[in-house]
């Protein structure tokens, strides 16, 4: 009797959002599985036809996808040294003994509230207009023409744009580190003579190897799975130069109507987000037990 | 001398920081310049404030509906991942079998999924569903808030298993001995301990699903119910780009998140911080 009893009150809490999750999440992704072997348009009355491995065989010819791999590549490289070399220092900084240091935090993180779409938007006009403007205005039309029509440097301010959007996140999560620094350690290092450098490369350093961690990652999966900022600043242009793994996907998929194509490409993505992430934890969780 | 030093260093910061948020400033200024004006220096400020361009762009965006739109989205998603996914986490802390730990399991491992995996086919689960059922799962935003729901799941209930499993089992027992049901145990004493989480979940997902715009993309088709980020979108994919009335758009775009950043700030930084680092 009881237990029937505790089984109901179990199925009320779990059951809803398990069975939400399901539908969701579980049945999806178990469907796009299926959907890969399979070569369809997207039109409901059209015939899916069993293809096998073919479009995961094609995946490897595929130029645009190959290039867009390329693309996500460098710019992931990138991005993920820049972000975090900036969000370091600005950690350093605000969390030294400056008396604005709280308004200079809230102000550096703030960019990372606003959804990189929009963020997308507002630089496409800096990208664009005003460093055409600004070339008029200067003479030095070398640096200052429309980046986004050139293919490298459109790459590069999607650089420049995920930095400014990510910088001050993982400032955040630094400064957690920074601060769990026991204050002795660093007064001794102070009284033995160190000096900056030697306290931020044998200290501090070593002391925050989760955070450096968790940061990487964080980016790398994030840097990784970029969709927004390339939509909103270049939507993969020019020519597809800046096109990236995320916006290939769907485009295959919403643009091209490949669907079991696209969804081939999506488990491949699956596989490579799924092998970082899991490289992570158990870095991350290695690093535990020896601490 | 070490005191002009200081100064030195508190101004040369706040320049810094400010330098850093030009781009807002940008936005600011030009949103009230006419055409004219903007292309003549994009970085001074306007010579008088122009609110047409405001009028406009809140026309063409039709902001005032999206920003409803954004809200309700967000608020209703927020309540039911908050509601559920605390619940769940719970029993599966407190009812420790197999089952449990399966599905403690099965959440955490599908946070690994990427977004782009599961569209297409969740379209078609979606659609199919909404066929069998005649509920409004797809282009509507209660369907929305039921695919926020599935996808927040996973993080929401990870955080509070994080979390319930340091409370004590003792006040929980005291109370059922005075003989409350499990439902009541849960609200009324288990709930109120998991303010920290529930807070940490809700700043995560709220950053999430009011900057949302793949998924909503995808799920709402209807111009009514545009949020905040498709009816930007739409702005500048239907025109030929004049810059002031898309500025003066953005502006009408961020501020709602910015208001509230200035409001919240201290909550926002500690969520996100306790939600990253676990």
């Amino acid at each position: 009797m009881r237990k029937r009893k505790d089984l109901f009150w179990y199925l009320l809490f779990v059951l809803p959002l398990t069975l939400v999750f399901i539908s969701v999440v579980i049945i999806p992704f178990f469907m796009g599985i299926g959907y890969s072997f399979f070569s369809w348009d997207g039109m409901p009355l059209n015939p899916k036809i069993y293809v096998s491995f073919e479009n995961y065989i094609k995946l490897f010819s595929d130029e645009r996808f190959i290039t867009s791999a390329y693309h996500t590549l460098y710019y992931t490289v990138l991005a993920v040294v820049v972000i975090n070399i900036l969000g370091f220092a600005f950690a350093l900084i605000v969390t030294s003994k400056l008396k604005l240091r709280n308004l200079g935090r809230t102000m550096l993180f703030m960019p990372y509230l606003i959804g990189g779409l929009i963020l997308g938007y507002i630089w496409k006009f800096i990208f664009s207009d005003m460093m055409r403007s600004l070339g008029e205005m200067t003479g030095m039309t070398d640096i200052f023409f429309n980046w986004l029509t050139d293919p490298d440097l459109a790459l590069l301010a999607i650089v420049i744009v995920s930095t400014w959007q990510m910088a001050g996140y993982v400032m955040i999560i630094y400064i957690t580190g920074i601060q769990s620094i026991p204050e002795d350690v660093i007064e001794a290092g102070k009284v033995d003579g160190a000096g900056f450098w030697h306290l931020l490369v044998h200290i501090k350093l070593p002391m925050i190897m989760q955070s450096i961690t968790i940061c990487l990652f964080l980016t790398l999966s994030m840097s990784f799975k970029i969709f927004d900022v390339n939509f909103s600043l270049t939507g993969g242009g020019p020519n597809n130069a800046t096109e990236m793994f995320a916006m290939n996907i769907y485009n295959e998929i919403f643009s091209l109507n490949n669907y079991g194509y696209g969804q081939a490409k999506a488990m491949i993505f699956f596989i490579i987000v799924a092998v970082i992430t899991l490289v992570q934890v158990a870095i991350t969780k290695k690093k535990e037990v020896s601490m | 001398m070490k005191k002009t030093v200081k100064i030195f260093a508190e101004i040369g910061f706040i320049v810094l920081c400010m330098i850093y948020l030009s781009p807002i400033y940008i936005v600011i200024t030009n949103a009230f310049k006419n055409r004219a004006e903007l292309y003549e220096n994009m970085l001074s400020l306007p010579n008088h404030l122009d609110f047409i361009y405001f009028a406009e762009a809140m026309e063409k965006m039709n902001i005032i509906n999206a920003f409803k739109n954004s809200f309700i989205v967000t608020v209703a998603s927020l309540f039911v991942i908050v509601i559920l996914a605390s619940m769940a986490a719970w029993m599966i802390v407190r009812v420790d079998h197999m089952f449990s730990r399966v599905l403690f399991m099965v959440f955490v491992a599908t946070m690994l999924i990427p977004f782009q995996t599961l569209m297409m086919p969740l379209m078609q689960v979606m659609s199919s569903m909404s066929r069998a059922t005649g509920l409004p799962f797809i282009n509507s935003l209660s369907g929305l808030v039921y695919m926020n729901l599935g996808f927040g799941a996973s993080m929401a209930v990870f955080l509070y298993h994080g979390f319930i499993k340091a409370i004590p089992r003792s006040l929980e027992e005291a109370a059922v001995i005075d003989g409350c049901n499990k439902f009541r145990v849960f609200w009324k004493i288990v709930f109120p301990l998991l303010k920290p989480v529930t807070v940490t979940v809700m700043i995560l997902d709220m950053i999430w699903i009011w900057n949302d715009f793949l998924l909503p993309s995808l799920v709402l088709s209807d111009k009514k119910l545009r949020t905040i980020p498709l009816s930007t979108a739409s702005f500048f994919g239907q025109f030929t780009i004049q810059w002031n009335m898309a500025m003066a758009g953005l502006l009408l775009a961020i501020l709602p998140i910015i208001i509230f950043y200035i409001a919240a700030q201290k909550y926002i930084i500690k969520g996100v911080a306790s939600g990253a680092v676990k």
